[in-house]
């Protein structure tokens, strides 16, 4: 679906141009607990699934609560087309305040797409990506699991468009605070349902349906995104599983192109790597755990 | 608008500010526009330290009214693979090289600036003197007399330009100012982040930072900038790179009328990766207007 000017990376990510730039909010929509944001980003290349933009807008980011937003928020668009980029939002702090209530023709400000992407699955020699995120043990015919809890379904929600695209079947698990939060889930047709409180599908964690999918059939590879205790969980479950898995991880970030220094995460092989260019995407094997930050 | 700045032109007066720009990282990010628009006139390095080093645990940042506090630690991979692997990408962006460097002790402080200041690729060195004395616990680059004593010892081992990043957590940053100048300092670079100590939004009173305090940057500092940048040109004749909160031409002009040579731009680059090119779009045309004061040394501020 790429458009062919697309530029890429020696890793292979999609590159952003230089510098931030301005985007129109087209529309917002609320569904459920959310906010659904479709702006025009006609300047920007199409990011990969699991690649993340900065979003600041450009009136009014400072003023609110505590003086803040003053640093530019990461989010990954849940879809991208024809020079529009939908982002999902949930109102939680300052920033996510000040992007929820915005209006159709406000400007925003727009850095991206930054980091890499989740490899797909037939993508040829994902085992060349030095990138921290890529894991030569994704490819052959093992079944691909979508996992996916509350404001983290956004990039998964990008994959599964890229994998229906190649024709590929996925296994798509999401979980929910509760009914009013999964009412953003019901364009998924045969997805599998969790909510915290039982009040849709499930009651209980998604990890839950992924401990059951992996008993079931282990000959498997699992995409995730969600809170951080959910990545945990899904970390444990994978590298327990010998399943490999990479997990689309959330941080605070300052910069979101590797210059703060800010965004980082323990790694079983000693050290931290930086969720903005060495992620957002990384193998679950790579990480000795996944923290909230 | 070029300057000469410690005996090399600079082609504009916009730097960046040690630690807050990777190159290697943005080029990953950006690819070859980066290089095409490098946005400033000269590339500082972060801190290069004897040994690697992995950086404080995290949470390492935090957002507070116009500005944040960062506490990242210095990561870095030790003098001899920065020399070995980061040096020759860096020598390939388009402007002259400063490499930033601390040491725990005055031997360590001189053995990297020693391997640092045999390469030809680097313009100048910068010290980060923000570090504690390990016989006194108190920053080096807080007491005068550590200071100087500091800076004597890398002057002795090497011949580029030598640049001070003074700290503003001292009492008086003129008194610093004056100890770099009299050890043979070439410049000095201020401010530094001031000390901040955010505390955990749960309410409980714990500190969030996970190495319990950091510095804090951006907008929110930007007065105090002026006030130092301003005492301590009254007191040496060194040049200055003015930094602290600048997000406009208009902020540039003013460090610049302080007294500065030299303007870095830094917090303002992570909400912007090209913002010191727009800050310098911004203050070519104040000067082109006449509504930046040209500082004091004029266009041809040379090092002693």
């Amino acid at each position: 679906m790429s458009a062919p000017e697309v530029a890429r990376g020696e890793d292979g990510r999609v590159l952003a141009p230089f510098g931030r730039r301005r985007g129109l909010v087209v529309s917002t929509r609320k569904v459920g607990a959310y906010v659904l944001l479709e702006v025009a980003d006609r300047d920007g290349p199409q990011a990969d699934p699991g690649q993340f933009h900065m979003l600041a807008t450009v009136h009014g980011w400072g003023g609110g609560e505590d003086e803040r937003p003053y640093l530019p928020r990461a989010f990954s668009p849940m879809g991208s087309s024809g020079g529009h980029l939908w982002f999902l939002l949930e109102d939680v702090g300052p920033g996510t305040h000040r992007l929820a209530t915005l209006k159709k023709g406000e400007a925003l400000w727009v850095t991206g797409p930054l980091g890499n992407g989740f490899t797909l699955p037939d993508a040829p020699s994902a085992d060349e990506h030095p990138g921290g995120g890529r894991d030569p043990a994704f490819g052959g015919a093992r079944r691909p699991i979508l996992v996916a809890g509350g404001i983290g379904l956004p990039p998964v929600m990008a994959l599964s468009g890229a994998l229906a695209h190649r024709g590929i079947e996925a296994t798509m698990l999401l979980g929910f605070r509760d009914a009013a939060h999964a009412q953003v889930a019901a364009s998924f047709a045969g997805a599998r349902l969790a909510t915290d409180d039982g009040s849709a599908g499930h009651h209980g964690y998604v990890t839950a349906l992924l401990r059951a999918e992996l008993e079931r059939d282990p000959h498997a590879l699992v995409y995730a995104c969600g809170p951080a205790a959910m990545l945990e969980a899904v970390r444990g479950l994978a590298t327990g599983n010998g399943v490999p898995a990479q997990l689309a991880l959330e941080s605070g970030m300052a910069c979101g192109y590797g210059a703060c220094f800010g965004c980082v995460v323990p790694l079983t092989a000693g050290g931290y790597a930086r969720v903005c260019v060495d992620g957002p995407v990384m193998a679950a094997g790579t990480l000795r755990s996944v923290p909230a930050l | 608008m070029s300057v000469t700045f410690c005996g090399r032109q600079l082609e504009h007066r916009v730097v960046n500010g040690s630690g807050t720009f990777d190159a290697i990282a943005a080029e990953r990010a950006f690819g070859p526009a980066l290089r095409a628009a490098f946005p400033f006139s000269a590339y500082v390095s972060k801190t290069i330290t004897l040994r690697p080093r992995d950086g404080n645990a995290p949470p390492r940042l935090w957002e507070t009214p116009a500005g944040m506090v960062n506490s990242i630690g210095l990561p870095n991979k030790g003098v001899a693979a920065y020399l070995a692997e980061d040096l020759p990408r860096y020598a390939m962006l388009p402007v002259p090289l400063i490499t930033n460097v601390m040491g725990g002790t005055g031997e360590e402080l001189a053995e990297v600036a020693a391997a640092v200041g045999h390469r030809p690729e680097i313009f100048a060195l910068e010290l980060n003197v923000s570090c504690p004395n390990v016989a006194t616990g108190l920053d080096i680059g807080a007491v005068p007399s550590d200071l100087e004593a500091v800076v004597r010892r890398v002057r002795a081992v090497t011949a580029k330009p030598l640049i001070v990043k003074l700290t503003p957590n001292t009492a008086d940053v003129t008194l610093c100012a004056q100890a770099a100048e009299a050890a043979g300092a070439d410049a000095v670079s201020l401010i530094n982040t001031l000390r901040a100590v955010p505390l955990h939004p749960d309410g409980r009173g714990g500190r969030w930072l996970g190495s319990g305090q950091g510095g804090l940057s951006g907008p929110a500092i930007r007065v105090v900038a002026l006030a130092q940048v301003a005492a301590v040109a009254e007191r040496v004749a060194l040049p200055i790179i003015g930094m602290g909160g600048v997000q406009h031409g208009r902020h540039a002009a003013d460090l610049l009328s302080a007294g500065a040579t030299l303007v870095a731009v830094g917090t303002e680059s992570f909400r912007d990766p090209r913002a010191a090119g727009r800050i310098t779009e911004e203050l070519k045309a104040l000067e082109n207007a006449g509504r930046a004061r040209t500082p004091p040394g004029g266009q041809a501020s040379v090092c002693p």
